[in-house]
Parts: C-alpha cells; structure tokens; sequence
C-alpha cells in the first residue's frame, strides 16, 4: 500500500474486550456491604466504634503507604485493599482497647502480614485476623476487657474505658462450665433476637447478626463471595454444636446460641470469604468451610479461648494451599 | 429432521457484551472490486500455497495462481480477472510473513475459469468428491483455516459417525455466519448432503446459539426434507465460547475429546457454516473458494456490514466500503474481540478465515495493566476447560514451564474467558499463548534425542 501517513494502532494479544471487573470495585463492594454493620458498631458503641474504625482505616493506608514507599514500589493504596483491611480489623476489637494499641494492631495487619509477603493477593494469613490474635497475645487484659453496648455514656464520655466491665456471652458460658456453675443468663426467644440484632458484649463489628447478613446478602448479589466457604462454615457449626446439645444438653449451648454469639457471622461472612486466603474452586471453598466449622467448635468447647473463629480461620488459612492441590477440577478431556 | 437443546451447560462460560445488533439486521452486501488484491500464499493453516504465476502474467476468475505444497495445503485462486504486478512476501493478519501476490483487477472483464460442476455427485466416489473440495482451496471458514480435505479423510481408524456444523457464532460483534445461515440456508444444506455422502454418515447437528432465531427457523426449513440423512438443530444457550469445537461436541453429543486428541477420536467431524457453503459451491457449480463474507463493524463503522467481498480486500477497502469512521480507531481486530488478531494498520489483506473486521475506539480498549492475582477464582468458573488459569500465570510468570506443563496448560484453548474476567486484569490467556509453543517445543525436542539414541 502506498498510504504513507497509515495510523499504528494498538496491537496486543487476545482477549480484546473485559468484564470491566477490578480488585478496586471488589474492594469498594466489600466496603459498601460492611456500611450496615458500621452503623450498628457506632449505634451500639457510639464514639468508641468511630475512633477504631477512624484510626484502623487510617493507620492501615498509613502503614500501607509508608510500607510501599520503603520497599520503592507504587503506593497502591487505591485498590482500596487497606481501608477493607482497617474496617475489619476495627471490627475485631472491643470498644475500649487505646488508640495506640489499635495502630499496633494496624502495622502487625499491614507491614508484617501483608507486605512483607509482597502486598495484596501474596499473604497467606488474613491480615486482620493476624492484627487481632497478635492483640489479644501481647495485651490480653485490654483485649478482653468488654463495655455492654447501649451503655449511656457511649456517646458523651471517652471515660468508661475504665467504667465497669463486663464479660461477652461465649466468656460467660465457658466459666460456667469449667466451674460447674448454672449458666447465668437464660437462653430464651427475646434473648436470641436481642443478640440477632447485636445487642450483646463483644467486638464493635460482630455483634449484629443482622447487619453483617444484609452486607453479606450484597456480596452474594455483586458475586463477590459464593455461598460456599460460608454455608459450609455456619453447617458444620449448626451440626457440630446440634450433635453436643443432642448428647448433653447440660454441658452445651444451644444451636442459635454459638450461630448468634461472637464473632462466628463476622467470620463466615467476612473473614473467612477473603479471596486470597482461601481456596480458588468450590469444592476446595467446601472443605476449608467444614474445617473452619469444625475448628471453630472444638475450639469454644474445649480450647483454652472462649471464641475460636480467628483461630479457626487462620489455621485454615494456612492449609489453603494444601487445599487448592487435592481440589484440581477436573480437566475436560482427561480420564477421571 | 428434529431440535434439540444442549445436552449439557458448559463447564465455564462467560458472557460479553455482543454488540451484534449493530450488523444482524444487515443483509449480505457485495462490494465493487477493489482495484488491487493482495493473495497472501497462506491464508489456511499448513504449508503456504506456492505461486505458479509470474509477474505479468494475466489470469481470469478462478484460475489457480499457487497451488499446495503438501497434503495439509490448500491451493489459492485468482478472485476476480486482472495482471499479476507483484509477487512479495508481507505479514498476514496472524502477524507472520508469508509469500504475497499482488493481483492488479480488471473488473469489466468478467470472463472466468470453472471447474466443471458435479451436479451428479451422488453418483460420483466419495475421493473423487474431496479432490475436487481439495481444488477448491477449500479450508476451514470459522478461524483455524484447517484444509477442509483433510478433515474429510478421516484414517481409517477413527471410525466417524457424527457431522457437527458450527453455527454458534459465539464471537461477540460477528454476524457473518448469521447471514449466512438467513440467506443460504439452501446451499448449506446441500453442503451437509454432501458432507455426509462424502463421510458416510447419517447423523448432522446443526448447532446455532438461540440469540439467531431467524438462522434457526431457516436452518429448519432447509433441512426439513433432506432425506436420508438424519439433521438435528440444536439450539444453544447464548454464551461464549459455545462455538469451540470441543466444547460444541460436548454440548451436542455429551462426548469429550480426548485431551490432545482431535474431534475424530470421538467420531466426529465439526465444520463451520461457511466452509460448507464451499463446499457445496465447489461441488455443485465447480466455483473455487476467492470470496468470503467479512463482518465489518464497530461502533465507529459508519455503516457497518455484512459484506461480501473478494480475497486479498485490505482492511482499508473494506472500512472505505462501509462509510469510514466517525471516530479515530484505536484498535483494529481481524475477527472477533475474543480471539482475533490486532492489527497495526489496514494494509493488511482478508483471508480465507477472515470472519470479521472489528474497529474499537480508544474507550473501548481494555489496557490490561496487571496487578497480583488476588485468589478470586474466577478464572477457575469460567475456564471451559475446567484448568486453574490463575496457577497456570503464575508457573509462566515464573518461568516453570515444568509446573505449567504438570497443570495442563497444552489443554487450554486459547478462548480468553480467564484473561475477560480477572479483576486484576493479568494477562492469563497471553501468558499461555507465549508459554504452550515453547512446551511444545520442548518435548518435541526430548522425543528426538530419544529416538536419537
């Protein structure tokens, strides 16, 4: 041809087109389903769950930032990875743990189990769950000193941090039974729904039932989390504890009680769904939700911890791998 | 004759935008012959085409200007009357060199050369039959240009019992098959007629994707009193890559070819609705193949089309036919946005394969700038091959062509359903691209220094 001035247009392989799909908007999404469980932390908790989920969101794109400016690499802050990461980890702490700790927790989450690994998508241990247990390992009091929610000062005193304490339903339930002691709440309808809307002692961001399963109905719909990993999760916990209340109704809660108590919804939901520590197929997604189940309540009924969901998804977290190589689909064309 | 539905949902699938309104409505239209043709000598998948011309020399409509050179070869034809004024070597729209002939057109004249036409092939042999679809240059019309003799020859072991005809058409943008399908639904009918003389076989799906009604209901009528053979029309579910051989044999017959096998090993023989349109006008009228219909769209085509239009048309022939661009393209793709090629300009020239021109504005060009696979598994739901594409990238990505070979990266299709879905847009597909011929070559390599020893 002899048309001198011909364009040069773009040459690249094929695909041509895309979804449009970004971590960003998967991140954004995350965000967005976790609103409803933020408004009931700050209801619940008042000015106490706006200071954690404040300084964990900022301190996690802090360390974020700071931790990529000193390896030389792009910031990538804006995949928005760190402010879900602060969100969570703030869900994880009871309302009155210091500011300083919660950054503590900020930089364990950020610098040492994310980008010490490399960043988003190489950490094998969820961040925040990583944060949370390195908490509650280095400062055990102020982790597990609890403020009922509702309290009346929440939203006029940063004072009752050191007002009376009280203990979360799974801690109360665990010394009775050690102890021998009756349970000393009684575990009736009115009960289950107050603790179904959140109003129970625990972390700011677990305690709603109910906002953590309108987020998580969102996720299902943007199919950013399949039913998977938290069917399984919350199947194997409605067995495993259906079986001990079955066969000894005095040593052991009742169903509802572990699906409602702690931070199991926080965790099935939210945690356990984190896209990079656990398995890439469905069937893989089904075994590490029984493990996680599993886990979970051999931990609460006969570990050390009155909760077991963080320990229960990180160690799954860490056979994930092991997972994804036994759950290869199977290859079309290839003899089964 | 009957209809069916798909057997089977794929195993992964995606669902792009089709933008196939833009051309579906728009009938086959031929277009003046250009004033210059540039014949690439390999426009079909084996050993180039070798030119019997010369420079100078003047050739009529449907002369042989190169013939094969081999048996997985087709020869080339002159489409139109003219003077050979160059004969060169120049990229083809897969981006290799290949030996050119560049054909000066005379379009008053309109004298040609025919073979004569088997209009009694029923009572012809079969070989007798395949050497004139061989004459033809006939070779595979949906992409992989494989010589259409060859399919038709089957060893006398791998027994063929099923005719599969690919109407899916799954690429989005491409509306030529369609067409097709609407307006010469006789022909490839007689096509399929012939096909299952030519193969001994009674059994035919058709296979078009519901989002073609109207290709549907005309592929009915056309085989509603074809006798002797035993035609099924089945409908399939709208979505990509539903047009794949494999896994169009899986949804029609529920068989699985073997991994590295070919359709033969499951007695079937899949065909695109073009190429079986050639072959029946090889047959019937004794027409070689110099013509096909090219899908020229995009949002920026001013009057995108169907159109008809001689081998060796440039891009630039063919966007100058249909009005021009509203707007500066950015990205040209010979085929569809799925597995077509990029081009760098619009010098380059159809082929027998060319389904489609695709014209994309800046807007619509992806930049795939990759991040860390984020273990979303995506690629896993829509691999139709059910492999993990996302350990795959990696073992490449690291240079493991061990492990990628352990993971099956040889039996990954190239469809691009992994690298469309990634929302770290990782270039999963391209990495397998770059990574398979080097596998390949490698083990090719190991079994001679075996059969060395």
């Amino acid at each position: 041809m002899t048309e001198a001035a011909n364009p040069i247009y773009t040459v690249s392989s094929a695909p041509h087109a895309h979804s449009g799909d970004t971590v960003r908007r998967i991140m954004l999404d995350v965000i967005i389903a976790l609103i409803p469980a933020m408004i009931a932390a700050t209801y619940f908790f008042g000015w106490h769950a706006i200071r954690l989920m404040l300084v964990c969101v900022i301190g996690c794109v802090v360390t974020e930032a700071a931790c990529r400016k000193m390896m030389g690499r792009n910031l990538a802050i804006d995949d928005l990875s760190a402010v879900v990461t602060g969100i969570l980890l703030a869900f994880n702490l009871p309302p009155s743990l210091p500011t300083w700790q919660a950054l503590f927790g900020c930089i364990v989450a950020i610098a040492i189990a994310k980008q010490v690994f490399g960043g988003i998508g190489y950490n094998p241990f969820n961040p925040a769950l990583i944060a949370r247990v390195a908490l509650l390992v280095s400062f055990p009091a102020a982790m597990t000193r609890w403020h009922s929610p509702l309290n009346t000062a929440r939203w006029t005193s940063l004072g009752w941090i050191d007002g009376a304490t009280t203990a979360t339903p799974l801690d109360m339930v665990k010394t009775a039974i050690t102890s021998g002691d009756p349970i000393p709440f009684s575990w009736d309808g009115s009960m289950a729904m107050r603790f179904f809307v959140g109003n129970m002692d625990g972390c700011i961001g677990e305690v709603s039932a109910l906002a953590l399963l309108l987020g998580a109905a969102y996720l299902l719909w943007r199919r950013c989390i399949s039913w998977h990993i938290p069917g399984s999760y919350l199947a194997t916990v409605v067995l495993f504890a259906g079986i001990l209340r079955v066969l000894n109704p005095d040593a052991n809660m009742p169903v509802s009680f572990h699906l409602l108590a702690g931070g199991l919804m926080l965790g099935a939901l939210y945690m356990a769904t984190d896209m990079t520590t656990s398995p890439l197929s469905k069937k893989g997604q089904l075994f590490y939700g029984v493990g996680c189940g599993l886990l979970t309540m051999v931990i609460r009924r006969w570990g050390a911890y009155p909760e077991g969901v963080s320990f229960a998804i990180l160690l799954m977290n860490a056979v994930t791998p092991l997972i994804n190589q036994f759950t290869q689909p199977g290859i079309y064309g290839h003899k089964k | 004759m009957r209809v069916t539905r798909a057997l089977r949902k794929l195993r992964g699938s995606i669902h792009p935008q089709y933008f196939k309104g833009l051309t579906s409505d728009c009938p086959i239209t031929e277009m003046p012959i250009p004033q210059k043709l540039y014949l690439s000598m390999s426009q079909h998948l084996g050993a180039p085409a070798k030119p019997i011309v010369a420079k100078g020399d003047v050739v009529t409509r449907g002369q042989c200007i190169a013939e094969a050179t081999g048996y997985i070869s087709v020869p080339i034809h002159a489409p139109v009357c003219g003077k050979i004024v160059d004969i060169d070597s120049a990229a083809t729209p897969a981006g290799t060199m290949a030996p050119r002939v560049v054909l000066e057109t005379d379009p008053d004249n309109t004298e040609s050369t025919t073979m004569s036409p088997l209009s009694d092939w029923q009572d012809r042999p079969q070989e007798e039959l395949i050497t004139r679809i061989s004459e033809a240059g006939v070779a595979g019309m949906g992409g992989a240009g494989f010589p259409t003799h060859v399919k038709l020859s089957p060893p006398s072991d791998k027994p063929i019992d099923t005719i599969i005809i690919n109407g899916a058409e799954c690429e989005p943008y491409l509306t030529a098959d369609h067409r097709l399908m609407i307006e010469h639904s006789k022909g490839i009918a007689d096509g399929i007629r012939m096909m299952c003389y030519i193969l001994n076989v009674k059994s035919v799906f058709v296979a078009i994707e519901e989002n073609k009604p109207e290709a549907i209901q005309a592929m009915q009528d056309a085989l509603a009193n074809a006798e002797k053979i035993d035609a099924t029309v089945c409908i399939l579910p709208t979505e990509y890559p539903q047009g794949a051989e494999k896994q169009q044999i899986a949804v029609t017959t529920g068989r699985e070819v073997p991994s590295g096998g070919l359709p033969m090993d499951v007695g079937c023989v899949v065909e695109n609705v073009g190429t079986v349109l050639a072959i029946a006008e090889a047959i019937e009228k004794g027409i070689p193949l110099t013509q096909r219909v090219t899908t020229v769209t995009g949002h920026i085509v001013k009057s995108p089309q169907n159109v008809l239009a001689p081998l060796g048309t440039t891009y630039a022939d063919l966007v100058s036919f249909c009005g021009g661009l509203t707007a500066e393209a950015a990205k040209v793709i010979s085929g569809g946005p799925m597995m077509g090629m990029a081009q760098p300009n619009l010098d380059v020239a159809t082929t027998k394969t060319t389904s489609g021109l695709v014209l994309l504005e800046q807007s619509r060009v992806h930049i795939y700038r990759a991040l860390p696979c984020i273990g979303c598994g995506r690629c896993l739901e829509a691999c139709p091959m059910n492999l993990v594409p996302a350990a795959i990238s990696y073992a490449v990505e690291g240079g493991d062509y061990d492990r990628a070979e352990s993971l099956n990266i040889l039996d990954c299709i190239e469809c691009g359903c992994c690298a469309f879905v990634c929302p770290s847009s990782r270039p999963l597909v391209q990495h397998f691209k770059l990574a398979k011929p080097k596998i390949i070559l490698k083990s090719r390599q190991a079994a001679d220094a075996k059969g060395a020893k």
